[in-house]
């Protein structure tokens, strides 16, 4: 093994390539860690794997890592890491590092690659299923791998099979639904300690099986008693495992177990080089197949062994290293104190239940087992290896520590990185709680970053002896994804950054951005938001692009509205029944404006649809409702009304719209199409008309947004640009205004039109917006049944209403509720009667308005109402031209 | 995530559709439907535990509705039939 430096706690170390960190620190003779969070007790690493509850490490070298376990960490050449506290930072720069995801299909995917694990993949493998087997460790062979035990060639033969995709170092973070699993695979961090940006640092893997082998094995359980925490105590098997890996830190060993795993780590550890001072049983007697398989191998090797014991306490060096460790039988009366710089503990198995958990399987527990374990039921998923309970029966069953005076249990810790201890327990249970989710919420054991991987059971054992109940009696702690803490960039792999979201842009975007204009997203939609000049602010940028509309020429791309096309012979008597007002006896060439309402009579979405043919038809939705508007309308066609013939299909991203708006937009379409009758009579408003515009094809319509004269001009989305360039082009002399979403927005509301979305949320039928005329009562369509009932016909409903302050520079804020104007000023609670739905300035009016809707808000128009210490009064919802002459230039 | 079996495409992920609530909820007359039936419709869904027949839409497919039976403890799909054909039992 080649030799690499790293740095721990600013000190340089050597160690060996493979190992990990804990590995490499412990052979550095480093037993003291960190301190605990809470109490600042001296802590070691006591685990193997990612039970590990005390040795948590910030990486500060290559990609970085904010809290992860030493014990997870492999080694390379200048690693820099320092110890936590139990408390991580988060870094402050960029994780420039690449992340990438993959999805597959598999017949079998095997959790685990354990001596169970590699049966079953074996298994099916042999069967010519396509296995993917996914393990979490740097090395293949799970519990067995770490005891030193060969793993079988023909089972390690199945790794490299061609039906047989192998992953070590991936963690399955996730079950879901039919077969559905989610993985971490950690690919670089191993290999160097770089940024790796060629080579994706994580891939996240999507997978989808067919069937799901869980074979996650077990984690050592731990002991609770008097001073359990200090730094030289460790479970056995990691004990042992750290020892045959080369840790000389060491000379003896006393082992504590309640099974016969206590006796093969001590043999290991005497093999090794550890005076073994004495194995403490918990149990007096042993079975015949124990006594042959434990005990006499260790007797044997002179191990000396005490039945019927275990530690009550530990004694430590000034800087509260273990010294020695205090054994007690309380029936023969026993106790003894052994000096020992190593405490090797074993309190059984517990089953790594996590990932059958995820998908609503129910651990059972197994009393001979003293662990919960999960034999499925369930005909995709099998449950294997130790997590089904292929491990060792006590005699006794259940042990969890020996019995403690209450200033023992002060320092017993039953979850060391919450610094949670049995006295912990006995307040909880004091209180009143048994149930594992009361207890757990109350102690916070299991709530830090190893989950509870020691601590849950141990936990619920504790909890069971506490009020004389079976574990499961107490509940079944309820496990959530991710099994382990994964960064969040390898969930987003490439989706970060401009990629976090798909981003929909016009063609004519590019003009925009280059004019400077912020920009407001409307749904994924990039919209101009407004064009300042040189030293504008938003306020003045709007004011002026609002008088050109008024007063002279603006123009705005409205590509973004959503668009579908509508055809087939009975598309007019479908659009009767989408829309509340009729649409069948519109005119070839004509459009109208529409609402759309649920069949709870809710106004759902509106826009103005055009009829292009006889069977013709072209709709606009709101920019952001145009999905679901074609979801409804292939809904209502698919289940309700099949024998209609019509066909949808959306036409948003084909389309480019140009409006152009202002007393001065006649002249300049006379520019832009020469042959064009623009006059009043010759081009009515709601026409639409076929002629070149610029050279370019385009259908022209008379439609206002703004209340003032206006036309859309729409063309081929490719010629989006052109068309705009000439506009602005020829539109020069006639000082030509861009206008952004934010003028949209105050020059719709001056004129009183609603916004789908911001005067409604849901709950506004027509009648609330003022909007009667619209709603026909010829025919049925789509909500109108629910009109007639009670609470849709009460006359004192929330209607749309105006406001205009009486200080009339405040601009009252959007979402303001206010009340009646007797509560001005008062403090709250006071009843309220209404809110703001838009609220502007208005240059046109050279004062602040809004839009509300206020409780029997038309019968209230001219009373006073109080905004906090500010009034206003109640108008109609309608500011600017209410006669409607300005459409005609 | 569900593994939905669109009866148009075969098996898809739940991504790709949008779900549309309970399946085979008639639609009264609203003409002469009475306040009860109509809010009825219009309100009332039932919550079952267990199998539950619902529609979905193949949005980011083939975009058709279609019902389907589906466990809502297990998260099994059941059988899965066009608007308009007749209601499979309900599984056990």
């Amino acid at each position: 093994m080649s030799n690499v430096t790293f740095k721990f706690d600013g000190v340089d170390y050597v160690g060996q390539a493979g190992d990990s960190l804990a590995t490499a620190l412990l052979k550095n003779g480093v037993l003291h860690f960190t301190d605990s969070t809470y109490r600042d007790r001296p802590r070691g690493i006591m685990g193997l794997w990612i039970d590990e509850p005390n040795a948590l490490v910030n990486i500060d070298s290559g990609a970085g890592e904010p809290m992860v376990q030493a014990t997870t960490v492999e080694i390379t050449d200048g690693l820099v890491a320092r110890s936590l506290s139990g408390i991580g930072d988060l870094p402050d720069t960029r994780d420039l590092s690449r992340y990438d995801r993959a999805y597959r299909y598999a017949d079998v995917l095997v959790v685990g690659a354990g001596l169970a694990g590699l049966a079953e993949a074996k298994k099916y493998a042999d069967q010519g299923k396509i296995v993917i087997i996914m393990d979490d460790k740097p090395e293949v062979g799970g519990h067995a791998q770490q005891c030193g035990e060969t793993i079988p060639a023909e089972l390690l033969a199945v790794l490299t099979r061609e039906n047989v995709t192998h992953l070590q170092r991936t963690t399955v973070i996730g079950t879901y639904d039919q077969g559905y699993a989610v993985a971490v695979e950690r690919r670089t961090d191993h290999i160097n300690n770089k940024v790796s940006t060629d080579v994706a640092r994580i891939r996240t893997w999507h997978v989808r099986a067919e069937h799901t082998v869980l074979a996650t094995g077990a984690f050592q359980r731990p002991l609770v008693f008097a001073n359990n925490d200090r730094p030289g105590i460790m479970l056995s098997h990691a004990a042992a495992t750290y020892v045959e890996r080369g840790v000389t830190k060491f000379k003896t060993a006393v082992v504590v177990t309640v099974d016969n795993q206590g006796y093969i780590d001590a043999i290991r550890l005497h093999k090794s080089g550890i005076r073994v001072l004495a194995i403490v049983d918990v149990r007096k007697k042993l079975s015949k197949a124990s006594n042959k398989s434990a005990r006499k191998p260790a007797e044997k090797l002179g191990i000396r062994i005490i039945k019927g014991a275990t530690a009550l306490d530990t004694n430590g060096t000034l800087d509260g290293i273990l010294s020695s460790v205090v054994i007690s039988d309380p029936k023969s009366g026993l106790k003894e104190t052994i000096a020992t710089d190593l405490l090797a503990i074993s309190g059984g198995w517990t089953p790594t239940v996590h990932l059958a958990t995820y998908i609503g399987i129910k651990p059972t527990w197994s009393k001979k087992r003293a662990a919960f374990i999960v034999r499925s039921k369930v005909k995709s998923i099998s449950t294997v290896g130790m997590l089904a309970g292929d491990f060792e029966e006590y005699e006794p069953a259940v042990f969890f520590g020996p019995e403690l005076d209450d200033t023992q249990a002060l320092v017993a810790y039953v979850d060391h990185q919450r610094d949670a201890t049995l006295r912990d327990l006995r307040r909880a249970v004091g209180a009143g709680m048994i149930s594992i989710e009361h207890v757990k919420r109350y102690t916070a054991i299991g709530t830090a970053h190893d989950q509870g991987k020691t601590s849950g059971t141990l936990t619920m054992g504790l909890i069971g002896n506490l009020v004389g109940l079976a574990p499961d009696e107490i509940g079944s702690l309820t496990f959530r994804p991710p099994y382990i803490a994964v960064p969040f960039a390898a969930l987003a792999g490439r989706e970060r950054g401009l990629h976090t979201e798909p981003i929909r842009t016009t063609s004519i975007h590019s003009w925009h951005v280059a004019a400077g204009a912020p920009m407001e997203d409307v749904g994924q939609w990039k919209r101009p938001w407004f064009f300042p000049k040189p030293g504008e602010d938003l306020h003045a940028a709007v004011l002026r692009e609002c008088r050109a509309a008024r007063n002279g020429l603006a123009v705005m791309d409205a590509s973004t509205l959503g668009k579908i096309d509508i055809q087939g012979k009975d598309a007019g008597a479908f659009l009767d029944q989408v829309y509340t007002n009729m649409f069948s006896t519109l005119k070839v060439g004509m459009s109208r404006y529409g609402l759309m309402c649920g069949v709870d009579g809710m106004v759902f979405d509106d826009g103005v649809t055009t009829r292009l043919g006889e069977n013709h038809w072209l709709m606009t939705t709101t920019t952001g409702g145009a999905a679901k508007v074609m979801d409804w309308l292939e809904e209502w066609l698919q289940t309700e009304w099949p024998h209609l013939e019509v066909f949808c299909t959306s036409v948003t991203e084909q389309i480019a719209t140009v409006a152009i708006v202002g007393p001065k937009s006649r002249a300049l379409l006379a520019l832009l199409s020469p042959g064009l009758d623009v006059s009043k009579e010759g081009f009515a408003f709601m026409e639409n008309k076929y002629a070149d515009v610029a050279g370019i094809p385009a259908r022209i319509a008379r439609i206002s947004f703004s209340g003032e004269l206006a036309y859309e001009i729409n063309v081929p989305a490719w010629y989006g640009l052109e068309l705009w360039l000439k506009v602005m082009e020829l539109g020069a002399p006639l000082d030509v205004t861009p206008y952004g979403t934010e003028s949209l927005h105050v020059l719709r509301a001056e004129k009183g039109f609603v916004i789908v979305g911001q005067e409604t949320d849901g709950t506004q039928t027509p009648d609330d917006l003022g909007m009667d005329w619209i709603v026909s009562k010829k025919k049925d369509f789509i909500g109108k049944r629910s009109f007639s009932r009670a609470d849709t016909s009460r006359p004192d409903r929330h209607q749309l209403v105006g406001l205009l302050p009486e200080t009339s520079e405040f601009v009252i804020p959007e979402g303001s509720y206010f009340a009646e104007v007797q509560h001005k000023g008062a403090t709250p609670p006071i009843p309220h009667i209404g809110y703001v739905t838009s609220s502007y300035f208005s240059g046109e009016l050279n004062r602040s308005f809004a839009m509300a809707l206020v409780h029997n808000g038309r019968a209230r128009i001219g009373e006073r109402v109080a905004i906090g210490n500010e009034t206003a009064v109640i108008t109609e919802p309608i500011f600017v031209d209410k006669e409607n002459v300005r459409r005609d230039g | 995530m569900l593994h939905i079996p669109c009866p148009y495409c075969g098996p898809r992920d739940e991504t790709e559709f949008h779900y549309g609530a309970g399946a085979n909820i008639f639609y009264p007359e609203p003409t002469t439907a009475t306040d009860e039936e109509w809010s009825k419709f219009v309100f009332i869904r039932e919550n079952p535990k267990g199998w539950h027949a619902e529609r979905w839409v193949h949005s980011a497919g083939c975009r058709r509705w279609f019902n389907v039976w589906r466990n809502t403890i297990t998260h099994e799909f059941g059988p899965t039939y066009k608007p308009f054909t007749e209601q499979p039992k309900r599984p056990v």
